[in-house]
Protein backbone atom coordinates (compact mmCIF):
# COMPACT_ATOMS: atom_id res chain seq x y z
CA UNK A 1 0.00 0.00 0.00
CA UNK A 2 1.18 3.21 -1.08
CA UNK A 3 0.00 6.12 1.59
CA UNK A 4 0.57 9.31 -0.74
CA UNK A 5 -1.05 12.80 -1.47
CA UNK A 6 -3.53 11.22 -3.75
CA UNK A 7 -4.84 9.09 -1.14
CA UNK A 8 -5.05 11.31 1.91
CA UNK A 9 -7.02 13.48 -1.20
CA UNK A 10 -9.71 10.58 -1.88
CA UNK A 11 -9.79 10.25 1.90
CA UNK A 12 -10.60 13.57 2.58
CA UNK A 13 -13.32 13.88 -0.50
CA UNK A 14 -15.02 10.68 0.54
CA UNK A 15 -15.07 12.28 4.22
CA UNK A 16 -16.57 15.49 2.33
CA UNK A 17 -13.89 17.37 4.17
CA UNK A 18 -11.02 19.90 2.84
CA UNK A 19 -8.04 20.53 3.36
CA UNK A 20 -5.28 22.62 3.65
CA UNK A 21 -1.87 22.24 2.22
CA UNK A 22 -0.44 22.49 5.77
CA UNK A 23 -3.13 20.01 6.61
CA UNK A 24 -2.71 17.38 3.81
CA UNK A 25 1.48 17.38 4.42
CA UNK A 26 0.78 17.30 8.28
CA UNK A 27 -2.09 14.03 7.62
CA UNK A 28 -0.53 12.23 5.27
CA UNK A 29 3.02 11.78 8.12
CA UNK A 30 0.48 10.85 10.32
CA UNK A 31 -1.14 8.43 8.08
CA UNK A 32 2.49 6.47 7.58
CA UNK A 33 3.49 6.48 11.45
CA UNK A 34 -0.46 5.59 12.80
CA UNK A 35 -0.95 2.70 9.78
CA UNK A 36 2.31 1.42 10.46
CA UNK A 37 1.55 0.98 13.82
CA UNK A 38 -1.82 -1.09 13.39
CA UNK A 39 -0.78 -3.00 10.41
CA UNK A 40 0.50 -5.07 13.40
CA UNK A 41 -3.04 -6.64 13.61
CA UNK A 42 -2.05 -8.43 10.20
CA UNK A 43 0.06 -10.88 12.98
CA UNK A 44 -2.34 -11.19 16.09
CA UNK A 45 -4.36 -14.11 16.50
CA UNK A 46 -8.01 -13.98 15.46
CA UNK A 47 -11.05 -15.64 16.01
CA UNK A 48 -12.78 -16.96 13.10
CA UNK A 49 -15.79 -14.64 13.41
CA UNK A 50 -15.89 -11.31 13.67
CA UNK A 51 -16.53 -9.61 17.24
CA UNK A 52 -19.59 -6.98 16.08
CA UNK A 53 -20.25 -6.08 19.76
CA UNK A 54 -17.98 -7.06 22.93
CA UNK A 55 -21.07 -9.49 24.27
CA UNK A 56 -24.30 -11.15 21.66
CA UNK A 57 -26.24 -8.49 21.34
CA UNK A 58 -30.23 -10.25 20.44
CA UNK A 59 -31.97 -7.93 17.54
CA UNK A 60 -34.99 -6.58 19.33
CA UNK A 61 -38.41 -5.24 17.45
CA UNK A 62 -41.06 -3.45 18.36
CA UNK A 63 -44.40 -4.69 17.11
CA UNK A 64 -45.77 -2.47 14.11
CA UNK A 65 -48.03 -0.34 15.47
CA UNK A 66 -48.18 3.11 15.85
CA UNK A 67 -47.21 5.20 18.87
CA UNK A 68 -46.84 9.22 19.43
CA UNK A 69 -43.72 10.08 17.94
CA UNK A 70 -41.94 13.47 17.37
CA UNK A 71 -44.43 16.61 15.70
CA UNK A 72 -43.34 18.23 12.97
CA UNK A 73 -42.65 21.27 14.92
CA UNK A 74 -40.31 19.37 17.42
CA UNK A 75 -38.52 18.07 14.71
CA UNK A 76 -37.67 21.47 12.84
CA UNK A 77 -36.91 23.30 16.35
CA UNK A 78 -33.15 22.98 16.19
CA UNK A 79 -32.64 23.76 12.38
CA UNK A 80 -32.14 27.03 10.67
CA UNK A 81 -32.96 26.28 7.50
CA UNK A 82 -36.96 25.62 7.03
CA UNK A 83 -39.75 25.99 4.17
CA UNK A 84 -42.98 25.03 4.39
CA UNK A 85 -42.42 22.76 7.29
CA UNK A 86 -40.19 20.93 5.61
CA UNK A 87 -36.02 21.03 5.50
CA UNK A 88 -34.54 23.15 3.60
CA UNK A 89 -30.83 21.86 1.99
CA UNK A 90 -28.23 22.76 -0.55
CA UNK A 91 -29.08 22.58 -4.50
CA UNK A 92 -28.79 18.89 -5.41
CA UNK A 93 -28.67 19.85 -9.03
CA UNK A 94 -26.46 22.65 -10.27
CA UNK B 1 -26.20 24.98 53.61
CA UNK B 2 -25.32 20.98 54.54
CA UNK B 3 -22.38 19.85 56.02
CA UNK B 4 -21.71 17.22 53.74
CA UNK B 5 -20.67 16.18 50.14
CA UNK B 6 -21.11 12.55 50.64
CA UNK B 7 -24.18 11.73 48.74
CA UNK B 8 -25.01 8.77 51.23
CA UNK B 9 -24.95 11.17 53.99
CA UNK B 10 -27.30 14.06 51.85
CA UNK B 11 -29.46 11.92 50.86
CA UNK B 12 -30.22 10.41 54.46
CA UNK B 13 -30.44 14.28 55.90
CA UNK B 14 -32.82 15.36 53.23
CA UNK B 15 -34.62 12.45 53.99
CA UNK B 16 -35.00 13.06 58.10
CA UNK B 17 -36.31 17.00 56.70
CA UNK B 18 -33.32 18.41 57.88
CA UNK B 19 -31.53 20.46 54.43
CA UNK B 20 -32.78 23.23 52.94
CA UNK B 21 -32.82 21.68 49.00
CA UNK B 22 -32.69 24.98 47.78
CA UNK B 23 -30.47 26.93 49.71
CA UNK B 24 -27.75 23.89 48.92
CA UNK B 25 -28.89 24.34 45.42
CA UNK B 26 -28.16 28.15 45.33
CA UNK B 27 -24.39 27.31 46.92
CA UNK B 28 -23.92 24.58 44.36
CA UNK B 29 -24.40 27.13 41.80
CA UNK B 30 -22.31 29.69 42.71
CA UNK B 31 -19.41 27.15 43.78
CA UNK B 32 -19.58 25.47 40.47
CA UNK B 33 -19.39 29.08 38.74
CA UNK B 34 -16.17 29.28 41.12
CA UNK B 35 -14.86 26.25 40.04
CA UNK B 36 -15.65 26.72 36.13
CA UNK B 37 -14.18 30.57 36.28
CA UNK B 38 -10.84 28.48 37.28
CA UNK B 39 -10.83 25.29 35.30
CA UNK B 40 -13.37 24.90 32.76
CA UNK B 41 -15.56 21.43 33.63
CA UNK B 42 -18.56 22.71 33.04
CA UNK B 43 -19.47 23.60 28.83
CA UNK B 44 -22.99 24.92 29.85
CA UNK B 45 -24.53 25.36 33.68
CA UNK B 46 -27.97 24.81 33.52
CA UNK B 47 -29.05 26.94 36.05
CA UNK B 48 -32.54 27.06 35.23
CA UNK B 49 -33.05 23.83 35.06
CA UNK B 50 -31.14 23.18 38.14
CA UNK B 51 -32.99 25.61 40.10
CA UNK B 52 -36.64 24.03 38.65
CA UNK B 53 -35.59 20.75 39.46
CA UNK B 54 -34.33 21.49 42.97
CA UNK B 55 -37.75 23.26 43.71
CA UNK B 56 -39.52 20.13 42.41
CA UNK B 57 -37.57 17.70 44.90
CA UNK B 58 -37.91 20.55 47.58
CA UNK B 59 -41.62 20.23 47.28
CA UNK B 60 -41.78 15.94 46.84
CA UNK B 61 -39.62 15.84 49.93
CA UNK B 62 -42.02 18.30 52.17
CA UNK B 63 -44.61 15.71 51.58
CA UNK B 64 -42.39 12.88 52.34
CA UNK B 65 -41.41 11.35 48.93
CA UNK B 66 -37.39 11.39 48.26
CA UNK B 67 -35.83 9.14 45.39
CA UNK B 68 -32.24 7.79 46.14
CA UNK B 69 -30.48 10.91 44.84
CA UNK B 70 -32.91 13.79 46.31
CA UNK B 71 -31.03 16.69 46.26
CA UNK B 72 -28.16 15.74 44.55
CA UNK B 73 -26.15 17.71 41.52
CA UNK B 74 -25.85 15.99 38.79
CA UNK B 75 -23.21 17.08 35.82
CA UNK B 76 -23.99 15.25 32.13
CA UNK B 77 -21.00 14.69 29.79
CA UNK B 78 -21.70 17.45 27.11
CA UNK B 79 -22.34 13.93 24.95
CA UNK B 80 -25.56 13.00 26.62
CA UNK B 81 -29.10 14.64 25.62
CA UNK B 82 -30.48 16.51 28.49
CA UNK B 83 -33.68 18.00 27.16
CA UNK B 84 -33.43 22.41 26.40
CA UNK B 85 -30.10 22.66 27.40
CA UNK B 86 -27.62 23.08 24.64
CA UNK B 87 -26.02 19.87 23.89
CA UNK B 88 -22.58 19.75 21.99
CA UNK B 89 -20.62 16.55 22.40
CA UNK B 90 -17.83 19.08 22.84
CA UNK B 91 -17.75 19.95 19.03
CA UNK B 92 -18.45 23.22 17.32
CA UNK B 93 -20.22 21.48 14.74
CA UNK B 94 -22.80 20.72 17.38
CA UNK B 95 -23.14 24.51 18.72
CA UNK B 96 -26.58 25.59 19.43
CA UNK B 97 -28.19 21.98 19.67
CA UNK B 98 -30.89 22.00 22.22
CA UNK B 99 -32.25 17.74 22.80
CA UNK B 100 -36.31 17.47 22.73
CA UNK B 101 -35.84 14.87 25.52
CA UNK B 102 -32.84 13.43 28.02
CA UNK B 103 -30.91 10.54 27.62
CA UNK B 104 -32.54 7.08 29.49
CA UNK B 105 -29.56 7.52 32.12
CA UNK B 106 -30.37 11.25 32.78
CA UNK B 107 -34.13 10.74 32.91
CA UNK B 108 -33.32 8.03 35.33
CA UNK B 109 -31.35 10.06 37.20
CA UNK B 110 -33.67 12.40 37.25
CA UNK B 111 -36.48 10.43 38.47
CA UNK B 112 -34.68 9.46 41.67
CA UNK B 113 -34.43 12.92 42.66
CA UNK B 114 -31.14 14.15 40.82
CA UNK B 115 -30.83 17.83 39.61
CA UNK B 116 -29.10 18.33 36.35
CA UNK B 117 -25.98 21.02 37.22
CA UNK B 118 -24.51 21.50 33.76
CA UNK B 119 -22.93 19.58 31.09
CA UNK B 120 -19.26 18.58 31.74
CA UNK B 121 -16.33 19.44 29.38
CA UNK B 122 -14.82 16.31 26.98
CA UNK B 123 -12.22 15.99 23.95
CA UNK B 124 -14.23 16.51 20.64
CA UNK B 125 -16.95 13.58 20.56
CA UNK B 126 -14.65 11.83 23.16
CA UNK B 127 -11.46 12.12 21.04
CA UNK B 128 -8.90 12.28 23.36
CA UNK B 129 -7.43 11.07 26.81
CA UNK B 130 -6.53 14.62 27.92
CA UNK B 131 -9.21 17.00 27.31
CA UNK B 132 -7.33 19.02 24.89
CA UNK B 133 -8.43 17.39 21.91
CA UNK B 134 -11.68 20.36 23.03
CA UNK B 135 -13.56 21.89 20.13
CA UNK B 136 -12.96 25.08 18.45
CA UNK B 137 -14.05 27.75 20.93
CA UNK B 138 -14.22 25.62 23.46
CA UNK B 139 -12.07 26.35 26.60
CA UNK B 140 -9.61 23.67 27.69
CA UNK B 141 -10.46 21.85 31.28
CA UNK B 142 -7.10 21.82 33.80
CA UNK B 143 -6.71 19.58 36.38
CA UNK B 144 -8.29 20.37 39.63
CA UNK B 145 -4.74 19.96 41.67
CA UNK B 146 -2.52 21.61 39.62
CA UNK B 147 -3.93 24.05 36.46
CA UNK B 148 -0.73 23.28 34.48
CA UNK B 149 -1.64 19.39 34.46
CA UNK B 150 -4.04 17.96 32.28
CA UNK B 151 -7.64 16.52 34.25
CA UNK B 152 -7.44 13.48 31.27
CA UNK B 153 -10.08 12.86 29.33
CA UNK B 154 -12.56 12.58 27.77
CA UNK B 155 -14.66 12.83 30.68
CA UNK B 156 -12.15 15.44 32.05
CA UNK B 157 -14.86 17.80 33.03
CA UNK B 158 -16.52 15.24 34.64
CA UNK B 159 -13.46 14.21 36.48
CA UNK B 160 -12.50 17.91 37.79
CA UNK B 161 -15.69 18.64 38.80
CA UNK B 162 -16.11 15.55 41.10
CA UNK B 163 -13.10 16.08 42.66
CA UNK B 164 -13.55 19.94 42.93
CA UNK B 165 -17.27 20.17 44.36
CA UNK B 166 -17.85 21.63 47.45
CA UNK B 167 -21.37 20.03 47.13
CA UNK B 168 -22.89 17.08 47.00
CA UNK B 169 -22.21 15.61 43.45
CA UNK B 170 -22.20 13.10 41.25
CA UNK B 171 -21.25 12.54 37.86
CA UNK B 172 -22.60 10.87 34.43
CA UNK B 173 -19.83 10.30 32.22
CA UNK B 174 -18.59 8.04 29.06
CA UNK B 175 -16.05 5.58 27.95
CA UNK B 176 -15.36 4.14 25.13
CA UNK B 177 -11.94 3.05 25.27
CA UNK B 178 -10.90 4.53 28.55
CA UNK B 179 -12.73 7.95 29.08
CA UNK B 180 -13.90 7.28 32.47
CA UNK B 181 -10.92 5.55 33.97
CA UNK B 182 -8.36 7.94 32.98
CA UNK B 183 -9.54 10.75 34.40
CA UNK B 184 -10.85 9.22 37.09
CA UNK B 185 -7.57 8.39 37.79
CA UNK B 186 -5.55 11.75 37.32
CA UNK B 187 -8.25 13.38 39.22
CA UNK B 188 -8.28 11.40 42.07
CA UNK B 189 -11.82 10.32 41.96
CA UNK B 190 -13.67 6.98 41.68
CA UNK B 191 -14.89 6.09 37.83
CA UNK B 192 -16.98 2.96 37.01
CA UNK B 193 -17.55 2.00 33.42
CA UNK B 194 -20.10 -0.91 33.00
CA UNK B 195 -20.22 -3.50 30.86
CA UNK B 196 -21.17 -3.05 27.41
CA UNK B 197 -25.09 -2.80 27.11
CA UNK B 198 -25.70 -2.39 30.84
CA UNK B 199 -26.42 1.42 30.68
CA UNK B 200 -28.84 2.58 27.65
CA UNK B 201 -26.85 4.70 25.52
CA UNK B 202 -30.33 5.96 24.23
CA UNK B 203 -29.87 9.87 23.64
CA UNK B 204 -26.31 9.45 24.19
CA UNK B 205 -24.08 11.04 20.97
CA UNK B 206 -22.49 8.19 19.65
CA UNK B 207 -18.60 8.43 19.05
CA UNK B 208 -18.37 4.08 18.19
CA UNK B 209 -21.53 2.23 18.77
CA UNK B 210 -19.99 -0.79 19.66
CA UNK B 211 -17.58 0.34 22.44
CA UNK B 212 -19.60 3.40 23.96
CA UNK B 213 -20.87 2.90 27.65
CA UNK B 214 -22.24 5.15 30.09
CA UNK B 215 -20.80 5.31 33.23
CA UNK B 216 -20.75 7.38 36.78
CA UNK B 217 -18.24 8.92 38.31
CA UNK B 218 -17.67 10.33 42.41
CA UNK B 219 -15.87 10.60 45.55
CA UNK B 220 -16.27 7.32 46.83
CA UNK B 221 -16.78 4.12 45.43
CA UNK B 222 -20.49 3.68 47.47
CA UNK B 223 -21.39 6.73 45.98
CA UNK B 224 -20.79 5.79 42.00
CA UNK B 225 -22.08 2.81 42.52
CA UNK B 226 -25.58 3.89 43.78
CA UNK B 227 -25.48 6.09 40.63
CA UNK B 228 -24.84 2.85 38.20
CA UNK B 229 -27.55 0.99 39.87
CA UNK B 230 -30.06 3.86 39.29
CA UNK B 231 -29.32 4.57 35.69
CA UNK B 232 -28.88 0.86 34.07
CA UNK B 233 -31.21 -1.45 33.39
CA UNK B 234 -32.97 -2.16 29.93
CA UNK B 235 -34.21 0.47 27.64
CA UNK B 236 -36.92 0.13 24.88
CA UNK B 237 -35.19 2.81 23.28
CA UNK B 238 -31.54 1.06 22.69
CA UNK B 239 -32.07 -2.81 21.66
CA UNK B 240 -28.12 -2.86 22.60
CA UNK B 241 -28.77 -2.37 26.62
CA UNK B 242 -29.15 -5.40 28.24
CA UNK B 243 -32.18 -7.07 29.85
CA UNK B 244 -30.07 -8.77 32.74
CA UNK B 245 -30.72 -7.43 36.32
CA UNK B 246 -27.52 -6.03 38.39
CA UNK B 247 -27.31 -7.47 41.74
CA UNK B 248 -27.36 -4.66 44.42
CA UNK B 249 -23.88 -2.96 44.56
CA UNK B 250 -22.19 -3.19 47.86
CA UNK B 251 -18.92 -1.58 48.53
CA UNK B 252 -18.76 -2.58 51.79
CA UNK B 253 -18.87 -6.19 51.39
CA UNK B 254 -16.36 -8.42 52.52
CA UNK B 255 -13.35 -9.13 50.47
CA UNK B 256 -12.56 -12.36 51.76
CA UNK B 257 -11.65 -14.86 49.39
CA UNK B 258 -11.22 -12.85 46.37
CA UNK B 259 -9.37 -13.84 43.29
CA UNK B 260 -7.21 -10.93 42.04
CA UNK B 261 -5.11 -11.07 38.60
CA UNK B 262 -1.99 -9.00 39.01
CA UNK B 263 -1.89 -8.48 34.75
CA UNK B 264 2.05 -8.94 34.35
CA UNK B 265 1.98 -6.67 31.59
CA UNK B 266 0.94 -3.72 33.14
CA UNK B 267 3.68 -3.34 35.50
CA UNK B 268 6.14 -3.25 32.47
CA UNK B 269 8.08 -0.74 30.14
CA UNK B 270 6.85 2.41 29.43
CA UNK B 271 4.74 2.44 32.97
CA UNK B 272 6.31 4.98 35.71
CA UNK B 273 8.11 2.84 38.69
CA UNK B 274 6.80 5.57 40.97
CA UNK B 275 2.97 4.76 39.95
CA UNK B 276 3.78 1.01 39.68
CA UNK B 277 5.07 1.05 43.12
CA UNK B 278 1.64 3.01 44.55
CA UNK B 279 -0.64 0.12 42.63
CA UNK B 280 1.24 -2.83 44.18
CA UNK B 281 0.61 -1.18 47.62
CA UNK B 282 -2.74 -1.47 46.65
CA UNK B 283 -2.94 -4.77 45.80
CA UNK B 284 -1.45 -5.24 49.01
CA UNK B 285 -4.60 -3.81 50.93
CA UNK B 286 -6.58 -6.44 49.19
CA UNK B 287 -4.26 -8.59 49.95
CA UNK B 288 -4.49 -7.73 53.94
CA UNK B 289 -8.04 -8.01 53.72
CA UNK B 290 -8.52 -11.20 52.66
CA UNK B 291 -7.93 -11.10 48.78
CA UNK B 292 -5.27 -13.73 47.18
CA UNK B 293 -2.85 -12.32 44.73
CA UNK B 294 -1.57 -14.24 41.20
CA UNK B 295 0.05 -13.47 38.07
CA UNK B 296 -2.39 -13.45 35.25
CA UNK B 297 -0.17 -12.60 31.46
CA UNK B 298 -2.60 -11.34 28.88
CA UNK B 299 -0.08 -10.78 26.24
CA UNK B 300 -2.23 -10.53 22.88
CA UNK B 301 -4.34 -7.71 25.15
CA UNK B 302 -0.82 -5.80 25.13
CA UNK B 303 0.39 -6.27 22.32
CA UNK B 304 -2.30 -5.78 19.85
CA UNK B 305 -5.19 -3.69 22.10
CA UNK B 306 -4.54 -0.59 21.01
CA UNK B 307 -4.19 -1.06 17.49
CA UNK B 308 -7.51 -3.33 17.27
CA UNK B 309 -9.17 -0.59 19.29
CA UNK B 310 -8.16 2.64 17.41
CA UNK B 311 -9.42 0.75 14.23
CA UNK B 312 -12.80 -0.23 15.26
CA UNK B 313 -12.95 3.21 16.97
CA UNK B 314 -11.87 5.50 14.27
CA UNK B 315 -14.75 2.91 11.62
CA UNK B 316 -17.53 3.35 13.73
CA UNK B 317 -16.83 7.05 14.30
CA UNK B 318 -16.46 8.11 10.60
CA UNK B 319 -19.52 6.52 10.23
CA UNK B 320 -21.46 8.09 13.09
CA UNK B 321 -19.69 11.89 11.66
CA UNK B 322 -21.02 11.58 8.67
CA UNK B 323 -24.64 12.91 9.73
CA UNK B 324 -23.09 16.29 10.94
CA UNK B 325 -23.35 18.03 7.59
CA UNK B 326 -24.82 21.66 8.55
CA UNK B 327 -29.05 20.62 8.08
CA UNK B 328 -31.21 19.54 10.80
CA UNK B 329 -29.20 20.62 14.01
CA UNK B 330 -26.09 22.40 15.42
CA UNK B 331 -23.76 24.37 13.13
CA UNK B 332 -25.45 25.43 9.53
CA UNK B 333 -23.86 27.72 7.11
CA UNK B 334 -25.28 29.86 4.21
CA UNK B 335 -27.54 27.33 1.69
CA UNK B 336 -25.64 28.45 -1.34
CA UNK B 337 -23.42 25.88 -2.38
CA UNK B 338 -24.37 22.94 -4.45
CA UNK B 339 -25.10 19.85 -2.01
CA UNK B 340 -21.69 18.35 -1.29
CA UNK B 341 -19.61 21.77 -1.51
CA UNK B 342 -22.02 22.82 1.17
CA UNK B 343 -21.60 19.58 3.65
CA UNK B 344 -17.48 19.88 3.08
CA UNK B 345 -17.90 23.57 3.86
CA UNK B 346 -19.72 23.52 7.09
CA UNK B 347 -17.68 20.20 8.35
CA UNK B 348 -14.28 21.50 7.41
CA UNK B 349 -15.60 24.58 9.24
CA UNK B 350 -16.62 22.82 12.73
CA UNK B 351 -14.60 19.59 13.27
CA UNK B 352 -11.28 20.09 14.54
CA UNK B 353 -8.17 18.33 14.31
CA UNK B 354 -8.32 15.27 15.61
CA UNK B 355 -12.12 14.75 14.62
CA UNK B 356 -10.86 15.42 11.15
CA UNK B 357 -8.05 12.75 12.08
CA UNK B 358 -10.16 10.05 13.02
CA UNK B 359 -12.53 10.61 10.55
CA UNK B 360 -10.14 9.99 7.68
CA UNK B 361 -8.47 7.26 9.47
CA UNK B 362 -11.63 5.07 10.00
CA UNK B 363 -13.12 6.54 6.33
CA UNK B 364 -9.97 4.85 4.94
CA UNK B 365 -10.24 1.51 6.71
CA UNK B 366 -13.61 0.83 5.49
CA UNK B 367 -12.13 1.64 2.01
CA UNK B 368 -12.62 -1.08 -0.95
CA UNK B 369 -9.48 -2.82 -0.85
CA UNK B 370 -8.91 -2.21 2.89
CA UNK B 371 -11.44 -2.82 5.12
CA UNK B 372 -10.60 -6.78 5.38
CA UNK B 373 -7.09 -5.66 5.89
CA UNK B 374 -7.80 -3.46 8.43
CA UNK B 375 -11.77 -3.12 10.40
CA UNK B 376 -13.19 -7.07 9.29
CA UNK B 377 -9.64 -7.82 10.64
CA UNK B 378 -9.62 -6.00 14.24
CA UNK B 379 -13.18 -7.18 14.78
CA UNK B 380 -11.81 -10.22 14.39
CA UNK B 381 -8.50 -9.72 16.71
CA UNK B 382 -11.29 -8.35 19.29
CA UNK B 383 -12.93 -11.81 19.41
CA UNK B 384 -9.39 -13.63 19.86
CA UNK B 385 -8.87 -10.68 22.75
CA UNK B 386 -12.19 -11.32 24.42
CA UNK B 387 -11.38 -14.94 24.65
CA UNK B 388 -8.02 -14.57 26.59
CA UNK B 389 -9.73 -12.33 28.80
CA UNK B 390 -12.18 -15.21 29.62
CA UNK B 391 -9.60 -17.92 29.91
CA UNK B 392 -8.17 -15.35 32.57
CA UNK B 393 -11.47 -15.51 34.05
CA UNK B 394 -11.26 -18.86 34.73
CA UNK B 395 -8.80 -18.46 37.26
CA UNK B 396 -9.53 -14.93 38.94
CA UNK B 397 -12.74 -13.01 39.77
CA UNK B 398 -11.26 -9.66 39.21
CA UNK B 399 -7.93 -8.39 37.24
CA UNK B 400 -5.87 -5.58 38.50
CA UNK B 401 -3.37 -2.85 37.02
CA UNK B 402 -2.42 0.37 37.04
CA UNK B 403 -5.13 2.94 35.31
CA UNK B 404 -2.72 4.93 33.61
CA UNK B 405 1.40 4.80 33.13
CA UNK B 406 1.68 8.08 34.57
CA UNK B 407 0.21 10.85 36.72
CA UNK B 408 -1.55 13.88 35.29
CA UNK B 409 0.87 15.33 32.58
CA UNK B 410 1.47 18.92 32.12
CA UNK B 411 0.28 20.61 28.86
CA UNK B 412 3.72 21.10 28.00
CA UNK B 413 4.15 17.25 27.74
CA UNK B 414 1.05 16.61 25.83
CA UNK B 415 2.08 19.07 22.99
CA UNK B 416 5.06 17.26 22.60
CA UNK B 417 3.37 14.06 22.13
CA UNK B 418 2.65 12.95 18.16
CA UNK B 419 -1.07 11.46 17.71
CA UNK B 420 0.40 7.91 17.83
CA UNK B 421 2.32 8.63 21.04
CA UNK B 422 -1.67 9.97 22.45
CA UNK B 423 -3.10 6.77 21.16
CA UNK B 424 -0.35 4.39 23.10
CA UNK B 425 -1.05 6.21 26.56
CA UNK B 426 -4.16 4.00 26.42
CA UNK B 427 -2.83 1.29 26.52
CA UNK B 428 -4.18 0.14 29.32
CA UNK B 429 -7.18 1.03 29.14
CA UNK B 430 -8.08 0.22 25.58
CA UNK B 431 -8.53 -3.94 26.91
CA UNK B 432 -11.63 -3.74 28.87
CA UNK B 433 -13.33 -1.25 26.66
CA UNK B 434 -12.65 -3.25 23.47
CA UNK B 435 -13.67 -6.36 25.39
CA UNK B 436 -16.74 -4.67 26.85
CA UNK B 437 -15.81 -5.74 30.67
CA UNK B 438 -16.67 -3.53 33.22
CA UNK B 439 -13.86 -1.84 35.00
CA UNK B 440 -13.06 0.78 37.35
CA UNK B 441 -10.44 3.35 38.50
CA UNK B 442 -9.89 3.58 42.49
CA UNK B 443 -7.48 6.32 44.06
CA UNK B 444 -4.39 4.80 45.55
CA UNK B 445 -2.38 7.39 46.97
CA UNK B 446 0.02 10.02 45.18
CA UNK B 447 3.52 10.38 43.42
CA UNK B 448 4.53 13.68 43.31
CA UNK B 449 1.24 15.02 45.50
CA UNK B 450 -0.72 13.81 42.23
CA UNK B 451 -3.20 10.79 42.80
CA UNK B 452 -2.70 7.51 41.17
CA UNK B 453 -5.50 5.32 39.41
CA UNK B 454 -5.55 1.48 40.56
CA UNK B 455 -7.71 -0.40 37.65
CA UNK B 456 -9.88 -3.05 38.47
CA UNK B 457 -11.54 -5.36 35.59
CA UNK B 458 -14.37 -7.64 36.29
CA UNK B 459 -15.70 -10.29 34.08
CA UNK B 460 -18.94 -9.11 31.60
CA UNK B 461 -22.19 -8.22 34.14
CA UNK B 462 -20.08 -9.08 37.15
CA UNK B 463 -20.25 -5.38 38.71
CA UNK B 464 -21.33 -6.88 41.75
CA UNK B 465 -17.28 -8.32 42.45
CA UNK B 466 -15.94 -5.23 40.72
CA UNK B 467 -17.95 -2.77 43.27
CA UNK B 468 -17.09 -5.24 46.18
CA UNK B 469 -12.86 -5.23 45.15
CA UNK B 470 -13.35 -1.48 44.40
CA UNK B 471 -14.61 -1.14 47.86
CA UNK B 472 -12.31 -3.61 49.62
CA UNK B 473 -9.71 -0.22 48.50
CA UNK B 474 -11.49 2.67 50.52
Amino acid sequence: MTVDEALIDAVAANARITLTEKERIKFLQDFKDILDAFSTIADAPAAENPAIHPEPVRDVVRQDTPTPCLSQDDALRNTQHKKGGYFKGPKVAR
Amino acid sequence: MSVTNSVGDYVAQVRKGGVDILEDCRHALESARRINTRHHFLNTIADERFIAEARSVSDAAKKGRTGRLAGVALSVKDCLCVKDVETTAGSAILRGYHPLFDATAVERAVKEGAMVIGKTAQDEFGFGGFSVNVGKGFERPTNPIDASRSCGGSSGGAAGLTRAATFPHLAIAESTGGSIVCPAAFCGVVGICPTYGRVSRYGLIDYANSLDKIGTMATTVQDAALLLEVISGHDKNDSTSSPRTMEPLDAAASIEGLRVGIIKEAFGQGVDAAVAHAVKEGASQLEASGATLTNVSLPNVAKYGVACYYIIAMCEASTNLAKYCGMRYGAHGALGPQFNDYFSQVRTQHFGDEAKRRLMLGTFARMAGWREAYYVRALKVRAALIEEYQRAFKNVDVLLSPTMPMVAPTFDEIAKLSPLQNYMADILTVGPNLAGLPHASVPVGNVKNLPVGLQLIANHFDEKTLIRAAGGLQ
